[in-house]
């Protein structure tokens, strides 16, 4: 019996989930051949309307959902695969991937029956693409500090006011989750919180560009100015955002998405460094790959966990953090084993790709909670807290 | 990791009882504990893969690693690893495993075994360096050339001319010469089909990756311990979030550690160690890296009591320095993984990456 608290017992993947693992494969081998996309580092935070819509039409989107919304009630273990293939292939996916991780399943788990029917077959599809809106200026690890507030109106609904900051990707996409307040601060720090659904175009919505320190517009500012807000758009029960929004950041962090986003990377390296590769190089890159490896097993085990509804919260912690250092790993290796000079403009996809993996290794551990939080999360499921 | 069946459970009982580390002596490491291999013996834990008709338990390999995973979270201060992997041996060529402590012999650059035909046997000269436990062991089982073929050779150590020797841990690591031991023909075998010295390392190698996950489950056990107890400055070094980081770092080398050994010792018993080489130079390569950063941490957070005899931290972390180094290090395993990723291109890192226990997707483009 181990004495570490924490555990990861071996799981295996079912035929069903192989088949459905060789599907899409060829159908990402397909789309690379004939020039749908070309592989990228994350190609998660990437949008591609028109690759979404080609896994929508493929059936990869909404997997484990129920068929009346389009759905395939597939596992957890199926998604598993397809969100680790489509980011090994480094496959532009960031349309429709929080409506597909996290929108749906929360409409799901607290959402209408009106509000099911009207979003996740257009989700499914690959359509229709939520942003979240969630952190703000004093708001960032500590959301619990979070200002911006939903006022009841008289005759119902809401008024909308505040700001939100690095909203990825809320310029493209249809609409946005938000999280506010309902209620001012009380003694309890997790109390008066809710969610809506916001879409770009309403009134009182103002969306400004921050620009990342590659130059791209990723991020927004995102300003809420007496946008009006019904009851449809309220998601769940008001004053449980707290409870919603927490309930299931463990797939989130245990995904593959948090060790993948520079595995592109590698895989063109070693292409180049080919059989030639000499004894530096080729160290280096074994090394790297025993890496991936383990925290491909260590995502899956957890995943599996998860998937049949056991607790592995701060197992799903460990692979964030262990994934996030990885990820930053990658550049730094590989950047002393192949001569060449990284710019985001060239023309060498090698070095296209190694400037997106340095430019943006500061985002991978603030993303899904920074190292810092997380090794106190960490501590505090080894019982030092 | 599955080490909650009976037999790991009854492992960490015998070894909890015959050789606790609460009060375990350094001096002790290269003493034989005869009780402590006679239990082992008895419960059928040192031959536990070997099939009955050969003489053992008839367990899987999935289950003596298993073994050999609560055998390194004691420190278990008996050859089990060695005779695991001698027991493979022999029966790979269908061989009698004869009961007793066994050591093997792996080929590195200071071995040389010559085989020669001699009358109705054989004859074995040479010399190898640092074969473990070989003092302790009643045969040394080895891989050796003769007549231009690989022989699965099984010499009595009292043939052997034994020279001294120990690890960082104590563990003996004895200089063997083979003064042209004269053997008979049922000592030695034609190998088996895939059966050669690359084998016996790879199992080895997997062998040291689950060793070194149950002693960093152990170390940290003990760090655990230690910083809730530790009061300075007025409270428990546990709440001081610089002591609960490095924790938290540990806790994730552990638990690397424990998966790439676990998900290793799977792939072996699917595929046999030539097919698994892919996952075991993985899980030695991690297992390494998290030995060296999982001692150093668990050391750094318990000052200097964890660098006393009296305090048992030692007791697995010299043992992880010194299995880090066993069949192979982590330069030596990364060299051999990168080399064939590079061969064999981006593409196919995904393929045997992702298919753990695939068949097909090894047997394609083989390690």
């Amino acid at each position: 019996m181990a004495l570490s608290p924490l555990q990861f017992p071996a799981t295996t993947l079912p035929p069903a989930t192989l088949a459905l693992r060789d599907e899409v494969r060829s159908f990402l081998a397909a789309e690379r051949a004939n020039g749908g996309f070309t592989p990228l580092c994350d190609g998660w935070l990437t949008p591609s309307f028109d690759f979404s819509r080609k896994m929508g039409q493929r059936g990869f989107l909404g997997l484990t959902w129920p068929k009346r919304y389009g759905g395939q009630e597939r596992s957890q273990m199926d998604r598993f695969v397809v969100t680790a293939e489509v980011l090994a292939w480094g496959a532009p996916v960031a349309a429709h991937w929080i409506a597909d991780r996290q929108t749906g399943p929360l409409l799901l788990r607290v959402g209408t029956e009106a509000q099911r029917q009207t979003f996740l077959p257009r989700i499914v599809a690959g359509e229709y693409y939520f942003a979240v809106a969630m952190s703000e200026p004093d708001a960032g690890s500590d959301l619990a500090n979070v200002r911006t507030m939903a006022t009841p109106r008289p005759g119902g609904g809401w008024l909308l006011n505040g700001a939100k900051v690095w909203t990825s990707n809320a310029h493209e996409y249809h609409a946005m989750v938000v999280f506010c307040r309902t209620a001012s601060q009380s003694s309890e720090r997790h109390r008066g919180f809710s969610q809506f659904m916001v879409e770009r175009t309403q009134p009182g919505v103002t969306i400004n560009p921050i620009r990342l320190i590659t130059g791209q517009h990723h991020f927004n500012e995102v300003v809420f100015n007496n946008v009006e807000l019904s009851e449809a758009q309220l998601l769940g029960q008001e004053g449980d955002g707290w409870a919603q929004v927490t309930h299931e950041l463990a797939f989130e962090r245990s995904g593959p998405e948090r060790f993948m986003s520079t595995y592109p990377l590698l895989c063109q390296v070693i292409d180049e460094l080919g059989a030639a590769a000499d004894q530096r190089a080729r160290t280096a890159v074994g090394q790297l790959v025993a890496q991936f490896w383990t925290l491909y097993h260590m995502s899956m085990r957890v995943f599996s966990r998860l998937a049949a509804g056991l607790d592995a919260d701060t197992e799903a912690v460990l692979v964030k953090e262990l994934g996030s250092r990885l990820e930053k790993e990658v550049a730094e290796v590989l950047r002393l084993v192949i001569d060449c000079a990284p710019s985001l403009h060239s023309a060498m996809r090698i070095e296209a790709l190694f400037a997106k993996a340095i430019l943006h290794s500061p985002s991978f551990s603030p993303r899904g909670g920074t190292s810092e939080i997380l090794r106190g999360i960490i501590a505090r499921g080894l019982g030092l807290r | 990791m599955n080490d909650d069946n009976i037999l790991a459970t009854t492992a960490a009982r015998v070894f909890d009882d015959l050789a606790p580390l609460a009060t375990r002596s350094a001096a002790a490491d290269d003493t034989w504990q005869a009780e402590l291999w006679q239990t082992l013996e008895e419960h059928g834990m040192t031959l536990a893969a070997v099939p009955e008709h050969l003489g053992g338990a008839g367990a899987t390999l999935s289950d003596a690693f298993t073994l050999l995973t609560v055998a390194g979270r004691h420190s278990a201060p008996a050859p089990l690893a060695e005779t695991f992997l001698a027991g493979w041996l022999l029966s790979t060529a269908h061989m009698q495993v004869p009961r007793g402590p066994l050591s093997i012999v792996a080929a590195d650059k200071h071995t040389e075994l010559v085989l020669r035909p001699h009358g109705q046997g054989w004859q074995l000269r040479g010399y190898a360096r640092r074969v473990p436990w070989a003092r302790h062991a009643e045969h040394l089982d080895l891989l050796a050339t003769g007549d231009s073929r690989d022989y699965v050779v099984c010499v009595p150590r009292s043939a052997c001319a034994v020279v001294h020797g120990d690890n960082l841990a104590g563990e003996p690591r004895d200089d063997v010469r083979f003064d042209d031991v004269v053997l008979r023909d049922l000592q030695v075998v034609p190998a088996g089909h895939g059966i050669d010295h690359d084998a016996l390392k790879l199992m080895g190698a997997c062998a040291r990756a689950c060793q070194m996950a149950g002693a960093l489950d152990r170390v940290l056990d003990l760090a655990l311990r230690y910083v809730s107890e530790r009061v300075q400055f007025g409270r428990a070094l546990a709440k001081f979030q610089a002591i609960q980081h490095q924790l938290a770092t540990l806790a994730g080398e552990a638990a690397a550690a424990a998966v790439a050994a676990d998900s290793a010792a799977i792939a072996v018993e699917a595929l046999g160690p030539a097919l698994a080489a892919f996952d075991i130079a993985a899980a030695k390569i991690r297992c390494g890296a998290a030995a060296g950063s999982g001692a150093a941490i668990a050391h750094q957070v318990h000052g200097a009591m964890g660098f006393t005899a009296d305090y048992p931290l030692h007791h697995a972390t010299r043992r992880l320095w010194s299995w880090r180094d066993d069949f192979g290090n982590e330069a030596y395993w990364a060299e051999r993984l990168g080399a064939q990723v590079c061969a064999r291109g981006g593409d196919a890192l995904w393929l045997s990456l992702s298919s753990p226990g695939d068949v097909t997707a090894r047997s394609s483009a083989p390690a």
